[in-house]
């Protein structure tokens, strides 16, 4: 299915290959903003005409310098993406006109006292928990707020229209997204779980979110009329793995490669980069900011407390896609995904009756071997 | 007819010859060439039982060094064969402790001996055999003399779990004039403390078989049950389970 490969190839944008993009935009006078995390309403900052941008770390060469700074025992992702910011070596820190923070953990929350010594930072504080109406209006005003910086820094004002527009393109972009990772729901699936990484990766480093979409659905064509003339399919039988946990992409992609290599095949990805966002689009019918308001409180990170969503997301997900072991993949220092591998275990093996593993790792290469033999044996167990 | 099974550990290389039970097994250093201590190892075994090479109709490795055995028909891992093994000597068996040179791990069986569950503490020394070593090179003994010279001693409690750290510790304690053979009992009494809290992460219940190399030790031993309150199963076969449950796979 070589043509199924140049397509999925064509969308697997990566940090470096989409930074002549970037270039591009910058040169054209487009804003960009950063942001780190999911919680991140990118619907005001595509309304503001601006291109939002990912400043996550994920690979280890940035870490050294930055535990000049921060201390050694903190998460790989804070540290990565803090030497990219001070080293200069990040264009997508360097080019953005206003970094987003958003206080999801401590680490964060202080990494961002230190950025705005060197970028313009503008920290939207996330409420702990979406349980009671004041959180909402919380965040509902954490959103104006930023709404509003980013009218005052650009001098321009982001419109109900426009924002309504922003929201329903995003929604669009949820759906279709969806219905792609969704083909993992065939037994066999059709895609191996490391060309879906690579294609859920790439969506955010494509800026031209419609050529963008326009490709992804046409490959979701593709993929159907090939099963549907029994074309294509990966290998029965193998066990059907969900990982869930903190984000996974650059170094992290150790794990996606070591299942697979051992025998696994991934279904269905949890974490940050995959369901978790796109399992719930934005409400179109009420106020927007309300609506954004609503749908991002309700994001099933492991810093809302009690994160109970996560819980239903999971068992939902594991009925759907039909899945035999859950791979629960937590960053050095990550507490709070830490503390509920507990009760992921729970539901996964009391609940479902179904296989866990938990994984600790950072984005060095040195535990491949460790990690390789408890994945290894994890996918012995459900053969 | 034959199978055989390689244990490749970071310490010890284990070889079993199998023919429905054990014909023959050998232990032997690893040395620093995984490939050829696993050569050797199948090699001795063969010799030992003087038949040919040709009447082993699958050989399994298995260990952290299982890759370099290519000669093996397959590779597997050694929480599967450990739980193989350690079912195959006793199929009352239902959880596993495996200490080894640089891991220690707890593996869950159900009754028919397939793994459901497993915890590792495989990235730092505490609690392995890694950290037996490096208090017997301060307390100037072997490995394999640490149950002599503790046995008669009251613990010195050490509380550090990490090797490094506990080096220091070690070495205040023998400053402030605690004896070797205490400290020797405290390094025991440590590891059983380590473990037993790496088998809380999982449901116990009895039929606990204790492989490995560390099996060897009777006072860890009776540190880990005095904690449990539970038998533990031993056997003088303890420390070549991995290598017997890889060929147990292999015959089968």
């Amino acid at each position: 299915m070589q043509y199924i490969d140049n397509m999925i190839t064509a969308l697997a944008k990566t940090r470096e290959s989409a930074i002549a993009d970037l270039q591009k935009l910058k040169d054209a006078g487009t804003k960009i903003i950063g942001a780190y995390c999911l919680f991140a309403p990118v619907e005001v900052i595509a309304a503001a005409g601006a291109v939002p941008v990912s400043l996550c770390g994920m690979t280890q060469e940035p870490i050294a310098h930055a535990e000049k700074h921060l201390p050694r025992n903190l998460c790989p992702l804070i540290k990565s993406s803090y030497g990219y910011a001070v080293t200069g070596t990040c264009p997508y820190f360097y080019y953005s006109d206003l970094v987003v923070g958003e206080t999801t953990c401590d680490g964060k929350k202080k990494m961002f006292e230190l950025l705005e010594k060197i970028a313009p930072v503008h920290v939207m504080r996330l409420p702990q928990a979406n349980d009671r109406l004041e959180d909402v209006q919380a965040w509902k005003q954490e959103i104006i707020r930023l709404k509003e910086r980013i009218e005052k820094q650009f001098g321009l004002v982001i419109t109900d229209d426009a924002l309504r527009e922003a929201i329903k393109e995003k929604n669009e972009e949820r759906r279709v997204y969806r219905e792609f990772y969704g083909l993992s729901k065939l037994v066999p699936p059709p895609l191996w779980g490391s060309q879906v990484h690579r294609v859920l990766h790439g969506s955010g480093y494509a800026f031209d979110k419609k050529a963008q979409l326009a490709k992804v659905k046409s490959l979701i064509a593709e993929i159907q009329s090939a099963c549907e003339d029994g074309e294509l399919s990966t290998p029965a039988g193998r066990p059907r793995i969900l990982i869930t946990g903190c984000p996974i992409g650059g170094a992290t992609e150790k794990i996606i490669t070591i299942i697979e290599e051992s025998g696994g095949i991934i279904v269905c990805y949890e974490n940050c980069g995959g369901a978790k966002d796109r399992e719930f689009p934005v409400d179109e019918t009420i106020d927007p900011y309300e609506a954004l308001a609503q749908k991002y409180i309700r994001l099933a990170c492991s810093c809302m407390s009690p994160n109970n969503a996560r819980m239903e997301l999971l068992s939902r997900l594991i009925d759907e896609y039909a899945v035999q072991g859950v791979i629960d993949v937590v960053l050095h220092a990550c507490h709070t995904y830490n503390m509920e591998t507990w009760r992921v275990k729970e539901l996964a093996q009391q609940d479902k009756g179904i296989h866990y593993l938990n994984l600790e790792t950072d984005y060095s290469p040195g535990d491949e071997g460790q990690l390789r033999t408890r994945i290894s044996a994890f996918i012995e167990m459900l053969s | 007819m034959y199978s055989a099974g390689i244990d490749i550990g970071s310490v010890a290389t284990k070889g079993v010859l199998y023919n429905g039970g054990v014909a023959t097994s050998v232990i032997i250093p690893t040395g620093w060439s995984p490939r050829d201590a696993s050569r050797h190892a199948l090699s001795m075994v063969l010799d030992q039982s003087g038949i040919n090479r040709d009447s082993v109709k699958s050989i399994i490795a298995t260990g952290y060094g299982r890759v370099s055995a290519d000669f093996a028909n397959r590779a597997v891992t050694e929480i599967t064969c450990h739980a193989r093994g350690a079912y195959a000597l006793n199929p009352d068996i239902r959880t596993v402790l495996d200490i080894g040179g640089q891991d220690a791990k707890v593996i869950r069986l159900d009754e028919k001996g397939s793994v459901i569950d497993f915890a590792m503490n495989d990235k730092c020394a505490a609690g392995t055999g890694r950290f037996l070593e490096v208090m017997a090179r301060i307390l100037e003994t072997e490995v394999q003399d640490f149950d002599s010279l503790a046995e008669h001693a009251e613990p010195v409690p050490i509380t550090s779990m990490c090797a490094v750290f506990a080096e220091s510790e070690v070495i205040s304690l023998m400053a402030r004039g605690a004896s070797r053979e205490a400290i020797a009992r405290g390094v025991l009494e440590s590891i059983a403390d380590r473990v037993v809290a790496l088998m809380g992460r999982l449901a116990n219940g009895p039929g606990i078989a204790f492989t490995g190399g560390l099996s060897r030790s009777c006072i860890l031993c009776r540190s880990i049950e005095k904690r449990l309150g539970m038998p533990l199963f031993t056997s003088p076969s303890s420390q070549i389970a991995g290598a017997l449950g890889g060929a147990v796979i292999g015959w089968n």
